[in-house]
């Protein structure tokens, strides 16, 4: 029997369109726009200004504060301005824009595709460069990895989870990683595991990639402080909460951090972006994004400079389709969908989803017929129905004692709805709400 | 920049293929070899009966949300239709025209619309419909036909539970009434006089099997239900055998495998939680043991369901499904 999470789930069809496509390299673009918030917590601060001419891999923004990163230029050429533009959000952001000029890098970075698989850097080292590469969660929350990496006071690692799931639909970039960069992303690990002091880490691989779970198992051979977990396909394994329950069986207590059962998650971009940073001294400047949907022309899985406009990897997967009606930041359960082809890959983009016009449409909404499918089907035990209701009536008490904080937006529960109810609509609001009335209280 | 409109909405972005009314249509289909079988049994009058209710509920919801709310009527989605069916299988097959109609105009006026429609009422509209024609027209409601697969020389019969309750009542004991009770082989394809749609267990296990494969329904509640009334009527008879039948007669009689699977199941009316659904097929389960054994009607399992669709909202804020990192 397969591990994987106990409380709820969903699977819906897989469309892995380009899970055989191996990663290729997008070419540089004729400009960038670089937005100085691409994490979460503080945004960075802007260290250049127009006309100024920057190297790939110069720092342009500074980490903001502890929870923030910093932001390096992907490519080479010449500040056209520090503005505001529309990134995934939907709202207009700060950013550096560049027009590229060449392809020169910043000296100390190896390009080469060397192997570097031995390190002598102790945690401190590691942690510091991850936090100098700008390096934030690659899975597509975006928190900043070298704040993951020291656990609040008094709390203490225990093990390092490799996230190699991949539950959304469609997206294929971890996958590929996993493929074609294992021996790299090992190194990562290994790295991330002398920086959290911890002797273990376990890789959770969903078996729908049974090629990726045989190459790291070839790649790790007699190592026995790395453990691939082949996990049963389900959504949203990818979740940390759920990942950790997956693959140790340990369950993350309401309202508290992964690390108060010892665990810390990383996604695999994540480790082969540390890999780079410590053994390379190469910043996050570049990620593997899958463009797919069922009409794209060519599903494809290019490396991409951050700060790309979405129209150059459009382009290169064959222009845009005739039917396409939603074009999607990320996967098709929590992606976002985005208004214009200029907005740019951030370090946050596992994909971009073309979809077809009639599944780009949502249902009118009819009457609940209370059929439990959203209860049976929320992987946090919780009542969607029933949290739609009070946020509609805006009953935040019951909300909260309903605990909406707990909900992870999975979206398990509107995909579920044969009423096509928007109940995750609904409690996102509530969540917003609930979350205000509760930061108020604690002041 | 592309001059494409595009779509921007929340995630997710992709559905389920399932909906409403598939779920319905789905449970219409469950209910359709109980169908031919009661049309085996009692002939045309079986096809009558349905058609005329599942015409009336479709009517009168549609005349009542188009002409009463001005609403957009919804009969398409099939729970009008699922409503016809349902009460037509829960009166006997030679109901004059006008009850059923009577009754469908309760059930749906009355039982849902009253409400809000689908999804808003408390009790399960055609038990409503059924208990209103059994409280008011308690002699036809209680007139069964004869199979016409019967050679005998009457026109209407008891049944099995009716045959039971009677005996009881007149001081005899279970071994003495056993006799004039069909064999447990027959009630269980439907060999015996009943409802409509209620006598045969085979053929209702085959609508119940259909749907969970279809995953329409999960198997708790009629699992609930059904293994109550076999344990408790089961101690009953181990107590006293003479006064008590076993209990084996008891879930292939009265509507309670119909009950059960059907109409308990009624998603709107039911728990949301499967701990919940536990505490209303334990209730279900009792009630009907208690009013077949001590209560006036012989057949109880209609106002066991209705009583525990009372109790569902409170169940709902009482059981609360397992939180994840929670203490429960």
């Amino acid at each position: 029997m397969l591990k994987t999470f106990k409380l709820g789930g969903v699977h819906p069809a897989e469309n892995k369109l380009s899970a055989d496509k191996a990663i290729e390299k997008l070419p540089l673009p004729k400009s960038v726009f670089i937005p100085i918030a691409q994490h979460i917590g503080a945004p960075a601060q802007a260290l250049v200004k127009k006309g100024d001419s920057v190297k790939v891999g110069q720092l342009i923004a500074k980490s903001g504060g502890f929870v923030s990163a910093n932001i390096h230029s992907s490519v080479s050429g010449t500040v056209k301005k520090v503005d505001l533009a529309l990134d995934s959000s939907g709202y207009p952001k700060q950013g550096v824009f560049i027009d590229v000029v060449g392809d020169e890098w910043e000296t100390g970075i190896n390009t080469s595709s060397q192997l570097f698989e031995k390190f002598e850097v102790d945690s401190q080292a590691i942690i510091d460069k991850i936090n100098e590469a700008g390096i934030v969660g690659l899975g597509g929350a975006t928190f900043p990895t070298h704040v993951k990496l020291v656990p609040p006071g008094g709390m203490k690692a225990e093990m390092l989870l490799i996230n190699g799931v991949e539950c959304e639909p469609y997206l294929t970039s971890d996958h590929r990683v996993m493929l074609e960069r294992g021996a790299e992303l090992l190194v990562g690990i290994r790295l991330l595991m002398t920086a959290l002091k911890v002797n273990k880490a376990y890789i959770g691989i969903e078996n729908n990639k049974p090629d990726a779970i045989e190459n790291l198992k070839k790649l790790i051979a007699s190592d026995s402080s790395i453990a691939i977990v082949p996990l049963k396909v389900k959504y949203p394994q990818g979740g940390e909460k759920q990942l950790i329950k997956a693959v140790t069986g340990r369950e993350v207590p309401s309202g508290a951090l992964p690390i108060s059962v010892g665990a810390v998650v990383s996604n695999v971009g994540t480790a082969l972006a540390v890999y780079e940073a410590v053994q390379k001294n190469k910043p996050l400047i570049e990620r593997v994004v899958t463009i797919t949907g069922k009409s794209v022309e060519k599903p494809s899985n290019f490396l991409v400079r951050i700060g790309t406009p979405v129209q150059e990897l459009i382009d290169a997967a064959g222009g845009l389709p005739e039917d396409t009606g939603k074009i999607i930041s990320g996967g098709p359960m929590m992606g976002k969908a985005i208004a214009s082809t200029d907005i740019p890959v951030t370090k946050g983009t596992s994909g971009i989803l073309l979809m077809p016009e009639p599944e780009s449409k949502r249902k009118k909404m009819k009457n609940c017929i209370r059929c439990s499918r959203c209860v049976t089907v929320c992987p946090m035990g919780l009542e969607p129905y029933y949290l739609m209701t009070v946020s509609d009536k805006q009953l935040w008490e019951k909300a909260e004692a309903s605990k909406i904080m707990d909900c992870i937006e999975c979206g398990s529960c509107s995909y579920t709805c044969p009423a096509d109810r928007p109940l995750l609509d609904y409690i996102r609001l509530g969540k917003g709400k609930v979350g205000k009335i509760m930061r108020a209280r604690k002041q | 920049m592309n001059q494409k409109l595009l779509t921007i909405s929340p995630s997710p972005h992709v559905h389920t293929s399932e909906s409403v009314n598939k779920i319905m249509y789905r449970v219409i289909l469950a209910l359709m070899p109980a169908l031919v079988w009661s049309v085996f049994m009692f002939g045309w009058e079986a096809i009558r009966v349905t058609l005329l209710a599942v015409a009336a509920c479709m009517s009168i919801e549609f005349a009542i949300q188009k002409y009463l709310l001005k609403t957009e009527p919804q009969i398409m989605d099939g729970s009008a239709a699922l409503t016809g069916i349902l009460l037509a299988f829960n009166v006997p097959a030679t109901l004059p025209a006008w009850m059923i109609i009577a009754g469908a105009l309760v059930a749906i006026g009355v039982g849902k619309l009253s409400f809000g429609g689908l999804g808003n009422n408390p009790f399960n509209p055609a038990l409503v419909g059924r208990v209103f024609l059994l409280i008011s027209f308690p002699v036809n409601m209680t007139s069964w036909p004869v199979s016409q697969h019967v050679n005998v020389d009457a026109l209407t019969t008891a049944t099995p539970l009716g045959l039971l309750k009677e005996g009881i009542q007149n001081g005899q004991s279970v071994s003495e009434i056993l006799p004039h009770l069909p064999h447990n082989m027959d009630m269980l394809y439907g060999n015996m006089s009943g409802s409509l749609g209620e006598i045969s267990a085979i053929f209702l296990l085959l609508g119940f099997a259909y749907m969970l494969w279809k995953k329409v329904i999960t198997w708790h509640i009629p699992v609930f239900v059904l293994g109550t009334i076999f344990v408790f009527q089961g101690a009953l008879w181990v107590i006293n055998p003479d006064k008590y039948i076993e209990p084996i007669f008891h879930l292939l009689t009265g509507g309670a495998m119909l009950g059960a699977i059907f109409m308990a199941t009624d998603m709107v009316t039911s728990p949301m939680t499967v701990k919940g659904q536990l505490v209303f097929g334990i209730g279900i389960g009792v009630i009907t043991v208690l009013i077949r054994n001590f209560g006036a009607y012989p057949e109880g399992i209609s106002f066991a369901i209705l009583i525990m669709n009372g109790f569902t909202p409170l169940i709902n804020a009482y059981i609360k499904p397992k939180r994840f990192g929670g203490s429960n």
